[in-house]
């Protein structure tokens, strides 16, 4: 057991990682794939292809649509039927690739055997293009992409790489599962990007509730280190299970106890964070010249008949995979793309699966429903939970007085990561994050409008 | 006695020196401002909405007084008969504007929108709009958690609960806007009231295309056309599967309506209901006699061109 | 399933709930009501069945008839404000007199601000401070305990009043604290208002809140160690005059009121720090009162004045945030 961890709130639901047993299996290949363009933060990707191509798997379908965007590849081998909009997991209409699936052929040059390769190209720069090339963007949720994440601005300098193995929501074991099962490529895959950041120090971070894959990642590197000096300095680090510790800020709070400021990135104190799935995906990228074309989903639910840990293609309509272990069950009312605490309820289950889907879990109504919402008791738990130390009964406050939005961002609300704590903890059941996730909203547009006045008036 | 005495010379004396003191204050920190400003505000309707873009109705009389001209500065609250009474204290001219009122572009009621969604969270249309389409496979309708109502301050919009949907009240609603503004999928319009209360509107904003929009809805606009090809007036703009009346060109003829398919075309203020069949039976009539019309001026024209021949 | 089901995250919940809260203040509240029924006898029962049973009926009305809103008797913190009530009265108290404690700690410091979780003062400790303003001699008429098995309870005075008369007669403190022994204070053997009786009752109650991340001991903590501290400065000044910590923090309702009145949530302030503040005034008002005071006690004063400071303790203390100075 460990007693690291972040210094502020937090809160401890239980884990219930009910699939933690379930081995990683590959999903059979559906009929059609549906492929977002817009896959990730930032701009979304401009298709390459037109209705009625042939394409294979790994086939660029997407470029870049900007500085912050993501190439999108084919998932299958096959042909182009439409691209059109079509609904997302939220019902809205997102651009979209539609792929009738033919065999499975893959496009010369991608590695498909399990060999693990353990020597990379000394190059950082031919790394870096081959991670962007792969269309590589952040697994842990937040799809930034990668290769702008590794090109830290200049001036700015990066003392430690953090593979965030966490995995602090609830339900999820896709990233556990992959370091039990894969933990060699994930340690290359650290290798390589501490690498191209030129650090000496990497830290491979895991809650304490997962000791195997504590364990075992410390066998995998010990052993790599008798194979090339490039794995030293990479360590893995044991922390106390708490919610949010998998989020950016909190991590680098518990891991280099340091803390980045309002408004600043994690590269501002010296940290460059990256989730085990994308340690991963670079491994593929580098050393088998394979871009995102599958990830692996966890799907879960106590309600929902067969727990798994699948490997899925990019683009899978959510009612193949549901089908395939055995449909949904009569009781479960809400899907989620994600964990419990900060995932997506989804709104239309004939969307199919992006990069970033990590997870789907059920929930019955029992589980997941709202309480009434009863007066505010002040009781404080929530600023007690709350990991950035805000305080949401009095941000909740503000809000619903309308027109305070200069209070609002006095009491930075603009900080607010969204993790849910607060909305957690409150026994009065009081919407607050629903309440301040709005307010934040309008904040960080005067201020981006603010910022945006002022360069212009420096100009 | 002379305890009471002395309590009134004191107070007395207290109260003297006090109010010279308040007069002094009040003549040092005098703040010069425009009369006109006070004049304003006193015929301004006092609601203070923002409906006009200023912060209220002092914002707008001080505006008002410091702009060269009142194009910048026109109550929809009050309207031209306070606009008269501002441009009589200023001394400008005013530009006569129509009555405005807020128009309700959605008429996807429970019946005709089927649910396939159920929201669990803060009753916010906001809200709802940042996390999904909404409960119904229309992405573009109604949410149904009354932004709109909240933001009235005048007590003009209402839900109701037979269909789901907003209610303007024709009376109260003062056109600022501030609906409009609240409502996350845009579906509310300040649009012209027309002569005597007269309008038509689409009222739909599904941009789907048909078969989409008619699965997720009865009552959608399907993008069918029809009311483009119909209208001789050039009233109906036709962009995304969404046809638009517009209100400058609209003549009220409800030829468009009676031949919506789907009733996404919506009047109010008239007279009479409006019988379909005859105004189709009237259109029909002008199509057959444009067709042989058309026939008769070929069949003119082809001699012609014989004989040029 | 034929509806999605579709809301903003988080999409579990903790499984506190205000009703949990307060049904763990009820249970913590428990050791020392039990005791106290078992050392008072039947004047307790009525004072606490009196008590608990109008500030349930009342706030049912209120909120039915005058408010006209859902009810919030479910949430039992009518049933905690009944309870410390009924703690806070002689156990002699005649039964219409705690109805009207009742009826200015629902009525008047609850409902009128807008039920739970709008009140500036702590509703029961509101009701107390009336009835002394008010009926000072039922008040004032403490019982030595008899008992619920033993011989008949005997009126008299609490040990801080007895020392109080005693000093302004011209005795030394040294005779009066000497009828007062380390067992009785602890246990439960000295007059006082019937939550006052054991100390030990009292403790395991809050033993229990801390343990079940009810309450933070923060307020609680400071409030011992002003007391303590102001205390043993006074009465190592002056031996003869003033009463020494131990005294003091044994006596007078402090544990009752550090407890259980001093850390409701709605009365105290958000931030430690201000719970910290908070907890510093209450201990030196307390103190300042007894020592200088005509009421012998003060605790109550104490905690509803600073209860008034409290929006401005929330304004000026507020907790770390991440990342910034």
């Amino acid at each position: 057991m460990s007693n690291r961890t972040f210094s502020i709130g937090g809160v401890h639901p239980a884990d219930n990682k009910i699939s933690r047993e379930c081995k990683i299996e590959t999903l059979p290949i559906p009929e059609t794939v549906y492929i977002h363009l817009g896959q990730h933060i930032g701009a979304p990707a401009k298709p390459v292809v037109a209705v009625g191509d042939k394409v294979k798997v790994g086939q660029v379908l997407a470029e870049p649509g900007g500085f912050v965007s993501a190439y999108i590849h084919s998932s299958v081998s096959g042909t182009v039927k439409s691209i059109a909009p079509r609904a997302d997991l939220a019902g809205n209409p997102q651009m979209c690739i539609e792929i009738a699936v033919e065999g499975d052929e893959w496009l010369e040059g991608i590695d498909t055997s399990d060999t693990v390769i353990t020597d990379f190209p000394d190059e950082a720069s031919v790394c870096l293009e081959k991670i962007k090339a792969a269309g590589i963007v952040g697994l842990g949720g937040a799809t930034f992409p990668t290769h702008v994440k590794l090109s830290p601005p200049p001036g700015k300098k990066c003392d430690m790489l953090i593979i965030n193995g966490c995995e602090c929501e609830p339900y999820l074991t896709s990233d556990f599962r992959t370091l039990l099962e894969k933990g060699e490529q994930v340690a290359i895959g650290t290798a390589i990007l501490k690498h191209i950041l030129g650090v000496d120090k990497a830290t491979i971070a895991i809650e304490d509730n997962k000791p195997e894959a504590i364990k075992h990642m410390k066998e995998v590197l010990a052993n790599l280190r008798k194979v090339s000096t490039r794995f030293a300095g990479i360590c893995v680090m044991s922390l106390m299970k708490k919610y949010p510790e998998g989020g950016e800020k909190q991590l680098i709070d518990a891991v280099m106890h340091r803390q980045v400021a309002s408004g600043g990135l994690p590269i501002d104190v010296g940290a460059v964070i990256q989730n085990v799935a994308t340690a991963l995906a670079v491994y593929d990228a580098v050393q088998k010249n394979k871009p995102i074309v599958d990830n692996s989903v966890t799907v879960t639910g106590e309600c929902f008949p067969r727990q798994a840990n699948l490997l899925v293609r990019v683009g899978t309509p959510l009612r193949f995979i549901i089908d395939y272990l055995g449909g949904v069950p009569e009781n479960a009312v809400k899907v989620i793309s994600g964990g419990p605490m900060m995932g997506r309820a989804i709104a239309n289950l004939d969307a199919a699966t992006l990069k970033g889907t990590s997870a789907l879990l059920f929930l019955t109504r029992e589980q997941t429903v709202r309480g009434k919402e009863s007066n505010c008791i002040r009781c404080g738990k929530c600023a007690e939970a709350c990991p950035m130390g805000l305080e949401p009964f009095l941000l909740n406050r503000l809000s619903r007085a309308g027109g305070m939005l200069d209070a609002l961002e006095a009491n930075a609300v603009q900080d607010c990561i969204e993790c849910g704590c607060c909305l957690y903890s409150c026994p009065a059941n009081i919407p607050l994050l629903d309440v301040i996730r709005q307010s934040k909203v309008q904040v960080m547009g005067i201020m981006r409008a603010r910022a945006a006045a002022a360069t212009a008036a420096k100009k | 006695m002379s305890a009471i005495l002395w309590t009134i010379i004191i107070i007395a004396t207290l109260g003297l020196v006090l109010a010279v003191v308040l007069y002094l204050v009040a003549e040092r920190f005098k703040v010069e401002e425009d009369p006109r400003i006070d004049e304003i505000e006193k015929v301004m309707p006092g609601a203070n909405c923002g409906g006009c873009g200023f912060a209220g109705c002092r914002a707008f009389a001080d505006t008002a007084v410091k702009a060269p001209n009142l194009d910048a500065n026109y109550c929809p609250v009050g309207g031209n008969e306070v606009m008269k009474k501002v441009a009589a204290i200023l001394g400008y001219e005013v530009q006569e504007k129509a009555p405005e009122i807020a128009v309700v572009r959605c008429n996807g009621n429970c019946e005709a929108r089927p649910r396939i969604n159920e929201y669990d969270g803060y009753a916010s249309c906001r809200v709802k709009a940042a996390l999904y389409s909404g409960d119904t496979a229309c992405s573009f309708g109604c949410l149904g958690c009354g932004d709109c109502v909240n933001a009235c301050q005048f007590g003009a919009i209402s839900m109701d609960p037979a269909t789901g949907l907003p209610v303007v009240d024709q009376e109260k609603c003062t056109a600022c806007g501030a609906c409009a503004k609240a409502c996350p999928k845009n579906i509310i319009e300040i649009r012209p009231k027309g002569p005597r209360g007269m309008r038509l509107w689409v009222s739909c904003m599904n941009k789907d295309k048909g078969p989409a929009a008619k699965k997720a809805c009865a009552n959608a606009c399907i993008g069918c056309s029809i009311c483009f090809n119909t209208c001789t007036h050039g009233a109906i703009v036709f962009e995304n599967n969404l046809a638009y009346i517009d209100p400058a060109k609209c003549k009220l003829c409800r030829e468009c309506e009676a031949m919506c398919p789907t009733g996404a075309i919506h009047a109010t203020g008239f007279p009479k209901p409006l019988d379909k069949d005859a105004v189709k039976a009237r259109i029909r009539e002008r199509n057959t006699k444009a067709a042989e019309a058309k026939k008769a001026a070929e069949a003119a024209a082809e001699p012609q061109k014989k004989e040029e021949e | 399933m034929n509806k999605l089901l579709v809301s903003p995250s988080p999409h579990i919940h903790s499984k506190t709930s205000t009703a949990s809260l307060m049904r763990d203040v009820v249970l913590a509240l428990l050791p020392a009501a039990i005791v106290s029924v078992v050392f008072y006898g039947l004047g307790e029962i009525v004072v606490l069945g009196t008590s608990i049973i109008s500030c349930i009926v009342l706030e049912y009305l209120i909120t039915k008839y005058l408010l006209k809103q859902d009810n919030t008797i479910c949430d039992w913190s009518a049933v905690v404000t009944g309870i410390l009530l009924g703690l806070n009265l002689p156990a002699s108290t005649p039964w219409w007199v705690v109805f009207i404690g009742a009826v200015v700690a629902i009525g008047v410091a609850k409902m009128t601000f807008g039920g739970l979780g709008q009140n500036v003062f702590n509703p029961a400790l509101a009701g107390r401070v009336f009835l002394l303003v008010s009926f000072p001699t039922y008040m004032t008429d403490w019982q030595i305990p008899g008992g619920l098995f033993g011989a008949d309870a005997v009126s008299g005075a609490t040990p801080l009043g007895v020392i109080k008369e005693g000093l302004l007669g011209g005795a030394k403190l040294s005779d009066l604290t000497a009828q007062y022994s380390w067992s009785d204070m602890i246990f439960a053997n000295i007059g006082g208002s019937a939550g006052e009786i054991s100390a030990i009752a009292l403790l395991a109650g809050f033993g229990y809140l801390l343990l079940r991340k009810v309450i933070r001991p923060y307020i609680t903590l400071s409030i011992w160690a002003t007391v303590a501290l102001v205390s043993l400065a006074f009465s190592l000044a002056a031996p003869e005059q003033f009463t020494g910590p131990a005294f003091n923090l044994l006596t007078g309702g402090m544990i009752l009121g550090s407890c259980f009145m001093a850390t409701d949530y709605v009365t105290s302030p958000m931030s430690i720090k201000g719970g910290i503040v908070f907890g510093v005034g209450i201990g030196f008002i307390t103190m300042m009162i007894r020592y200088f005071g005509s009421y012998p006690e003060g605790m109550s004063f104490a905690i509803l004045l600073m209860n008034a400071a409290v929006p401005l303790l929330n304004n000026w203390f507020h907790q770390k945030k991440y990342g910034r100075a």
